[in-house]
C-alpha cells in the first residue's frame, strides 16, 4: 500500500498574545491509500488543529508533512491553495455551500480554481457525475435552502470529489444531522471508500467512528490510541434495522 | 489568470443581490449623470457665447469715444464727441496690418417704405464694414467709396427690416424714406441673429457714414471706429499704434477715446462660462467621489457578510489573487454600469433642460468617455481596499466566522 499521508513529529504552537498554546505536541502518523480513518478526541484535544494541518490550511510549527510524497512544509500560501484544490477534498460540519447558488454551481466551484482551465461543458459533466455518485443528480438545479441537511451534505461531498482528490477530509460531517441522516451520509462515505477513496474524518461520536476502518484518539496534542475497528457498522444494515423499527412502531401503534 | 471564471463569479454575486447592486450603483449613476448634464449645458452655453463673439467679426479692434472734461465737469464714458471721420481715414492710411476700417455712426429713426413704417437703427458705415463684421449680403451689392464721397442716398438693410417693410416684395431697388429723404436699397444682408448682448442684429439699415452724418444723424462725430487686423497676432500692436496715432492727432489734449480689443471681450465672456462649467463640473465630480465611497462602503459590508464564502473559496483552492480580482471586478462592474446608466440619464436630463428652457446643450464625446473612464477608475480605487481585505483573510478563521 502507498502512503498518502506521512506526519513526522508534528508540533503546532499558537501564540495567543502572552500565552503559548501547544496544541499538537509531536504526532507521527501514516495513512495509506484506501484507508477510512476517524480522528476522535474531546474539544481542546488538538484534533481540529491536526485536521487543519492535514488539510494544508495551517502549517506545522515543527515537523514534516508529506502529502502524496510531496513535502508541504515549505510551500507558500498559493502553492498550498493549489495542493488543496488538486489533492484534497473538504467536507465541513456546517456544509458550507454558497447560498443562493444551485447545487450544480456549488459542485463546479473547485474546478473554477483548477490551475488547468476546464471547458464549461466538461465542468458541467463532471459536476453532474459527482452529484450522481452521491445520488442527487436530479436535484442539480436546487438551491441549498431547498435541500434537507443530509442532501446539502451530500452536495458538499460531491463538491469535495469533483477534482478527484487523493484524500477526502471531513470535519464532523454528521455534527449537524439527525441520527438517521447521519447513517445515510456515513453510507455515502462507505460507498466512496469501497471505490478506493481515502477518507479521514474528525468526529466525537463513537457510534459514527465505528463506520470507519481505523480509529485514532487524540488527547492533549498527542496520539494516544490507534486501532482498527473490530465490530464495524455498515450503513446498509443499520438503515435496514431503522426501517424495521419504524415499521414495527407503526404496526404497534395501528394495532 | 482565471479572469473569465472570476468575472462570471462576480456577476453571479451581483445578480444574487440585485437590489443592493442597483442601490450601490445609484450613487455613481447620479454622479455621472450630473457631470454629463452640467458639462453639456456648460459647453452649450460656452459654444453659444463663442459663436456670438465670432459673429462680431474677426480680429476686430474698436475705438470708442472717451469721457469729456469741460472746465472740471467730467462727462461719462462715450460722452466725448471728438472721434472724426478723419481719425478713421488716418488709421486706415497710417497703421500697418489693417485690413479694413469702418467709421460708424448710430442713430435711431422711424423709416417708411412700401406703405409701411418701422423704427430701427440706422448705421452709417464705411464700405469695409461687411469685411469687419464678417457679414455677407443675401442679395444685391454693398455701397462703394464713391457713394461715401458723394454722400449718396443708398442703403442696405437687415433681414428683420426687409421682412417688416417688404413682406412680399423684393426690397432690392426699392426706396425707403429716412427723415423723409429717399434712400435706394442696394442689398439685403444675410441673417445674423441676436447679439451677445441680446439685441437683434438684423434690425438695421446701413448707409454710407458721410450720408448718415450729414443727412440722418446730422452730427459731425462718430459713434465708434471699427478696425479689422490682418491676423490675431497683430492685434495688440495695432491697438497700441492706433492709440499712439490718435493721441498724436490730439496733441496735448487729454485722451478722449478708448481702444478696445475684441479678444479681451471674448476672453472675458468665455472665461465666465468656463468658470461656470468648471464649478458645476467639480460639484458633480464630488458627487462621483461620494458615489465611490458608497461602493467602498457596500463592498466592505459585502466582504464581512461573505467572510464564510471567502473562506470556502480559499479552502478549496482559490489564490489571494482570485479573491482580490473577484471583488475588484464586482466593484468595477458596479461603477461601470453606474457610469453607463449615468451617461444615459445625463444625456436625457440635458435634453429635457434644453427643451424646457431653450438653453443650448453640447454633449461632447470627451465628457462621456471621461465620465465612464473616471467611474471605472473610482471602482478600482474604492474597490481595492475591500478586495485586499478579502484576499488577506485566513481560510481557517474565515470558515469559523459566524
Amino acid at each position: 500500500m502507498k502512503a498518502v499521508v506521512q506526519l513526522e513529529n508534528i508540533h503546532k504552537t499558537y501564540s495567543n498574545g502572552e500565552v503559548e498554546v501547544h496544541a499538537v505536541r509531536g504526532i507521527n502518523l501514516t495513512i495509506e491509500s484506501g484507508e477510512f480513518v476517524a480522528i476522535m478526541g474531546a474539544s481542546g484535544s488538538g484534533k481540529s488543529t491536526l485536521m487543519n494541518v492535514l488539510g494544508c490550511l495551517d502549517r506545522p510549527s515543527k515537523g514534516r508533512y508529506l502529502l502524496d510524497g510531496v513535502d508541504t512544509s515549505d510551500l507558500d500560501r498559493n502553492e498550498r491553495a493549489d495542493l488543496r484544490n488538486q489533492k484534497l477534498g473538504f467536507v465541513f460540519q456546517g456544509f458550507n455551500l454558497l447560498a443562493r447558488t444551485t447545487a450544480l454551481e456549488n459542485v463546479e466551484l473547485p474546478m473554477l480554481y483548477n490551475p488547468k482551465r476546464i471547458p464549461s461543458r466538461e465542468k458541467r459533466k463532471r459536476a453532474l457525475e459527482a452529484l450522481e455518485i452521491v445520488g442527487l443528480a436530479e436535484r442539480a438545479d436546487h438551491l441549498p435552502n431547498q435541500l434537507s441537511g443530509g442532501q446539502q451534505q451530500r452536495v458538499a461531498i460531491a463538491r469535495a470529489l469533483v477534482n478527484n482528490p487523493q484524500i477526502l477530509l471531513a470535519d464532523e460531517p454528521t455534527g449537524n444531522l439527525d441520527s438517521k441522516t447521519s447513517v445515510e451520509v456515513m453510507g455515502v462515505f462507505q460507498k466512496l471508500n469501497e471505490r478506493g477513496i481515502t477518507i479521514v474524518m474528525v468526529t466525537h461520536e463513537l457510534d459514527i467512528a465505528r463506520y470507519c476502518k481505523r480509529n485514532l484518539i487524540v488527547r492533549d496534542g498527542l496520539l494516544v490510541r490507534d486501532e482498527l475497528v473490530q465490530d464495524r457498522s455498515y450503513s446498509d444494515r443499520e438503515l435496514q434495522r431503522i426501517r424495521e423499527e419504524e415499521a414495527a412502531a407503526k404496526l404497534t401503534q395501528s394495532a | 489568470m482565471r479572469i473569465t471564471a472570476t468575472s462570471v463569479i462576480a456577476l453571479r454575486a451581483l445578480r444574487r443581490n440585485k437590489l443592493r447592486s442597483i442601490l450601490t450603483a445609484l450613487g455613481i449613476i447620479i454622479g455621472v449623470g450630473a457631470v454629463i448634464a452640467t458639462v453639456s449645458i456648460g459647453n452649450g452655453a460656452k459654444n453659444q457665447v463663442e459663436s456670438q463673439i465670432a459673429s462680431l467679426g474677426q480680429n476686430v479692434i474698436t475705438v470708442f469715444p472717451g469721457s469729456t472734461n469741460t472746465g472740471g465737469t467730467r462727462g461719462g464714458f462715450g460722452a466725448a464727441s471728438t472721434l472724426t471721420i478723419e481719425d478713421a481715414e488716418a488709421i486706415e492710411r497710417e497703421v500697418l496690418g489693417v485690413v479694413a476700417v469702418s467709421a460708424e455712426v448710430r442713430d435711431r429713426q422711424q423709416i417708411l417704405a412700401n406703405g409701411l413704417n418701422w423704427n430701427t437703427t440706422v448705421m452709417g458705415e464705411s464700405p469695409g464694414y461687411l469685411s469687419v463684421r464678417a457679414w455677407d449680403l443675401a442679395q444685391g451689392n454693398m455701397f462703394t467709396d464713391a457713394d461715401m464721397r458723394s454722400t449718396a442716398k443708398v442703403a442696405i438693410i437687415g433681414q428683420t427690416v426687409a421682412t417688416e417693410l417688404y413682406p412680399d416684395v423684393d426690397p432690392v431697388g426699392q426706396t425707403i424714406r429716412i427723415r423723409n429723404l429717399p434712400f435706394k436699397v442696394l442689398g439685403v444682408l444675410k441673417p445674423k441673429g441676436f447679439s451677445f448682448f441680446g439685441s437683434d442684429q438684423d434690425d438695421v439699415v446701413i448707409v454710407p457714414t458721410t450720408s448718415a452724418m450729414r443727412r440722418v444723424a446730422r452730427r459731425q462725430y462718430l459713434s465708434s471706429i471699427l478696425i479689422q487686423a490682418q491676423s490675431p497676432t497683430m492685434m495688440s500692436r495695432i491697438q497700441q499704434e492706433v492709440t499712439d496715432l490718435l493721441q498724436q492727432r490730439r496733441g496735448d489734449r487729454e485722451a478722449d477715446f478708448t481702444v478696445r480689443n475684441q479678444l479681451e471681450l471674448a476672453e472675458a465672456a468665455t472665461a465666465t462660462s468656463k468658470t461656470m462649467t468648471v464649478l458645476l463640473g467639480s460639484i458633480a465630480g464630488v458627487s462621483l467621489i461620494v458615489g465611490g465611497i458608497g461602493i467602498m462602503n457596500i463592498m466592505l459590508v459585502s466582504v464581512t457578510e461573505r467572510t464564510r464564502e471567502i473562506g470556502i473559496r480559499l479552502a478549496i483552492g482559490a489564490h489571494d489573487r482570485d479573491v482580490r480580482i473577484q471583488f475588484l471586478i464586482e466593484a468595477m462592474i458596479l461603477s461601470m454600469l453606474g457610469g453607463i446608466f449615468g451617461v444615459l440619464i445625463g444625456i436625457g436630463a440635458s435634453q429635457v433642460v434644453s427643451s424646457q428652457t431653450g438653453m443650448p446643450v453640447l454633449i461632447s464625446t470627451a465628457s462621456v468617455t471621461g465620465a465612464v473612464a473616471f467611474s471605472a477608475f473610482v471602482g478600482i480605487v474604492f474597490g481595492f481596499y475591500p478586495a485586499h481585505k478579502a484576499a488577506k483573510l485566513d481560510p481557517i478563521d474565515a470558515l469559523r466566522f459566524e
